[in-house]
């Protein structure tokens, strides 16, 4: 029964990307740069070695993992805005393997991710009880846990985990060479890390579009009363939405420690959480986008950093090219409610 | 104000909802528009009302053509609509949600209040400005409505099934008040309906809809058979019923609950399988309260539950689902089905099957043969809400599960045209038959003395008498109920 689309409405989705290029574009005029000499800096920032791509895609580990997650939570009509604290408890979980366990390699690295996964599936849980016990909505309980886990971190930093030669507030001593992840030709990617990443996305689109579980986490979003009395246990199932949400950033807060970085920083997710809620909410929520925009802001996010090394523009061209981009989708990004606006515009005009 | 309709037509897909329909509505009457389930009545009186814009014809307003590209446009030009599900915010307070979608015209709060109470003043009708609008019942919340669209200019006023799911006094005010519009204030009013009855009682004309098209019109009144034979091709005598009760299933000794709204005070009734129980009652009178707390909704506040004998002192609604007993709300879309989703979607939600991954190819096989059966209008792969309301009722009972012990309903058959509310009470005598027991409630006391073997009359939260079916009369209960205020 699909009525074939208007033209308008499917070049849509491509629009905000358009209009954000054209809001950077004149900012750079403005600011009297070349922007062909700024997009191809960027350019070559992203991709102008083959090492800048091995960053690029370092950096997009951990956040397609969060991504991928939040898809889960999202569908089940959660904000699980305490993606942040679920990656850097990940984070602390497996220094703290890395720390104080020495087994085999064989045995190390897997038993850390484990513990990156646990932890940030245990700080996801706490939102979900706090929300399903204590009545306390999800973008609160998150937002207060982010805080709880950054301070905690510094706390670990500043006092426990505080490098033997003292001094540095900045991070723990780095871990040893058995602890880390392998990384591939001397850049911060891990191989390992990104084929997890492509497993758990996928892993993810199947049970959201072929696993009971899935379908009983989109009921639970659009209708939690009708999922409710349809059978669905509502409060388990909105645990384990955030608790698999959590594990898949803990997860990414794991790869951060182990070979983004190699050790616990302070500022360990540094936005990624935020980003990757940016990351779902411009792809719309839909699947086959999510990676692709997660990609195209891992791109954006590292060819700026050379930006600024290049020409004398801030980094935050990058940040100011997201952000536009953000914006104008959540404002214009729904062809209905656009459309929807301008007819009642329209209509006062008339009557 | 006159209203021409210019061959209207609609297509949804390949499935023409509303098909080359010219109608005419004059001034000062009131019309009825009947058909079966699906036929296209909402369709076009939703475009009528701006919700929906035709794929071709014209609407013509005292002879000028209009295009309406919203509900607001149609009522800036004289057109209002009482949708089938109330589209009001349930947690503005009734004040916010009479301004709702007004032009600003500068009135203060007290103003707008206390225009609003002169206005439900005229029509008998009582309205609390500062109470928030999930606390209404459905009828007041259609009150409320229908003075909003009074207060936006409204001259042609269109109710679609506004009496499924009011109480019979709710009914009455609504009907004085459609009266009042049209004899007095020459307004055009265009009531959709099932219920023949009423259509006979309130209606100076009838138009009858079937699968699309416009079949006929009546003078009203006329006999019913002649609106009948219009409306569908033939219609299966109903079969006569035969109780043979068994042991006794559900038994409720001294049952009480409360909601900030109401307390319940105990009961004691009981239900043996294969039996019928109906609530009687004006709506919250307490008997929506023991509905709920039978399904473990609301939990008892005093008194005890037995199921099959045992003693069921956790009850709740999972628990009352694992021991085969069904519940099914009064609030379609809100309670029970879920918009967004397709039937096949449904159908794979509750099938409850083993296994990680959704048999997709099953559900949709189980989807087609439940629509076939259930006589559903609709695909496998539409999505729910856009069933028509009498489609998503039957889908609803479609999806109810096999072997159960216990059938709990709000208003099972509102919104179902005849043929449908006799099939679905068919379906239900079958399963009965099997021995599951049945308690429902309705505001139309035929159903419910048509269709019980014991009746239960409830006023005030409280139960005032439980008598064999075969002992009453619709007549009687109505006096029951309407003496005990
Ligand atoms: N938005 C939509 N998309 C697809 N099909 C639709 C849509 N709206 C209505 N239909 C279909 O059009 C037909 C007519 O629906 P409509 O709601 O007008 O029926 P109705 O006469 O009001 O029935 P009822 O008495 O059950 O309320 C139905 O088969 C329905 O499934
Ligand atoms: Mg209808």
């Amino acid at each position: 029964m699909s009525q074939p689309k208007p033209r308008l409405e499917r070049i849509w989705p491509l629009l905000p990307g358009l209009a954000a290029l054209l809001v950077t574009t004149l900012l750079l005029l403005a600011m009297g740069t070349s922007p062909i000499d700024a997009y191809s800096a960027m350019w070559q920032g992203a991709f102008g070695t083959s090492a800048r791509v091995y960053s690029v895609l370092a950096f997009l580990v951990p956040l397609l993992l969060a991504a991928s997650g939040l898809l889960l939570t999202f569908k089940a009509g959660l904000w699980n805005i305490g993606i942040e604290g679920q990656i850097i408890m990940g984070a602390v979980a497996a220094s703290w393997v890395a720390l104080r366990v020495q087994l085999p390699a064989g045995l190390q690295i897997p038993l850390e991710l484990l513990a990156a996964m646990a932890g940030g599936a245990l700080w996801a849980a706490l939102a979900g009880i706090l929300k399903t016990r204590g009545g306390v909505h999800e973008i609160f309980g998150g937002l207060a846990l982010n805080n709880l886990a950054i301070l905690f971190t510094n706390y670990l930093i500043a006092g426990p985990w505080q490098p033997p030669e003292g001094g540095s507030f900045r991070g723990t001593q780095p871990f040893g060479a058995h602890a880390l992840l392998p990384l591939f030709e001397n850049s911060r990617l891990s191989l390992l890390s990104l084929a997890l990443a492509v497993v758990a996305f996928a892993g993810v689109a199947l049970v959201l579009t072929n696993s009971h579980w899935g379908l009983r986490l989109k009921a639970l979003g659009q209708n939690a009363r009708s999922a409710f009395l349809l059978g669905v246990s509502s409060n388990r199932e909105m645990l384990l939405a955030m608790a698999v949400c959590g594990a898949l950033a803990g997860l990414g807060g794991g790869v951060r420690v182990l070979s983004w970085f190699d050790s616990l920083r302070q500022s360990i997710s540094g936005g990624i959480g935020y980003l990757a809620l940016m990351v779902v909410l411009l792809a719309g929520f839909r699947l086959v986008l999510t990676p692709l925009v997660a990609f195209f802001f891992s791109a954006v996010l590292n060819g700026s950093i050379t930006l600024q090394l290049r020409t004398q523009l801030h980094s935050a061209l990058g940040d100011i090219l997201t952000g536009v981009l953000v914006l104008l989708v959540l404002l214009f990004g729904n062809y209905e409610r656009v459309r929807r606006a301008f007819r009642r515009r329209r209509s006062q005009a008339d009557g | 104000m006159q209203v021409h309709l210019n061959t209207i037509h609609k297509q949804f897909g390949s499935l023409v909802a509303n098909d080359e329909i010219s109608i005419q509505f004059e001034p000062g009457r009131i019309y009825g528009l009947l058909g079966e389930n699906g036929a296209g009545k909402s369709t076009l009186m939703k475009i009528l009302s701006g919700y929906q814009q035709p794929d071709r014809g014209e609407i013509a307003l005292n002879g000028v053509v209009q295009h309406f590209a919203t509900p607001r446009q149609a009522l800036a030009a004289g057109v209002g609509m009482l949708y089938q599900e109330p589209l009001d915010v349930p947690v503005f307070t009734v004040l916010e949600n009479f301004l709702l979608g007004r032009a600003d015209d500068g009135q203060r709060p007290q103003q707008s209040a206390k225009a609003l109470a002169q206005l439900a003043g005229r029509y008998g009708f009582q309205v609390d400005p500062h109470e928030h609008t999930r606390e209404l019942s459905m009828g007041e919340r259609q009150q409320l409505e229908l003075l909003r669209l009074l207060a936006g200019g409204a001259e042609v006023l269109i109710l679609d099934e506004p009496t499924t799911g009011i109480s019979a006094e709710q009914k009455d005010l609504l009907f004085a008040s459609m009266r009042t519009l049209a004899r007095e204030e020459g307004k055009t009013l265009i009531l959709v309906s099932h219920k023949l009855d009423e259509v006979q009682e309130l209606c100076d004309y009838a138009y009858v809809l079937r699968k699309g098209r416009l079949v006929g019109g009546k003078q009203l009144p006329c006999p019913n058979q002649e609106l009948v034979d219009l409306m569908f091709d033939e219609l299966a005598p109903r079969p006569a019923r035969q109780t043979a009760p068994g042991d006794v299933l559900l038994d409720l000794q001294h049952v009480s609950a409360r909601t900030p709204r109401l307390e319940l005070e105990p009961v004691s009734l009981h239900v043996q399988a294969g039996q019928v129980l109906g609530l009687a009652g004006l709506e919250g009178s307490g008997q929506e309260l023991l509905l709920r707390a039978c399904a473990g909704l609301l939990p008892l506040s005093g008194g005890s539950l037995r199921l099959a004998g045992e003693p069921q002192p956790d009850w709740d609604y999972p628990r009352a689902r694992q021991h085969g007993v069904a519940y099914l709300a009064a609030g379609r879309l809100e309670e029970g089905l879920i918009a967004g989703l397709t039937l096949t979607e449904h159908m794979a939600l509750v099938s409850n099957a083993h296994g990680l991954l959704v048999d997709w190819l099953q559900n949709r096989q189980l989807a087609a043969q439940h629509i076939s059966t259930y006589q559903v209008v609709g695909q496998p792969e539409s999505y729910i809400e856009n069933l028509s309301g009498g489609n998503q009722q039957r889908f609803l009972f479609a999806m109810l599960p096999q072997n159960l012990k216990l059938i709990l309903m709000e208003h099972p058959t509102r919104g179902l045209d005849i043929r449908s509310t006799d099939w679905i009470w068919e379906q239900l005598d079958r399963r009965r038959a099997d021995g599951t027991a049945i308690i429902f409630l309705s505001a139309d006391l035929d159903e419910i003395a048509a269709r019980s073997d014991q009746i239960a009359v409830f006023s005030g939260g409280r139960l005032l008498r439980s008598v064999p079916a075969a002992e009453t009369t619709a007549d009687e209960l109505g006096h029951l109920i309407g003496g005990a205020l």
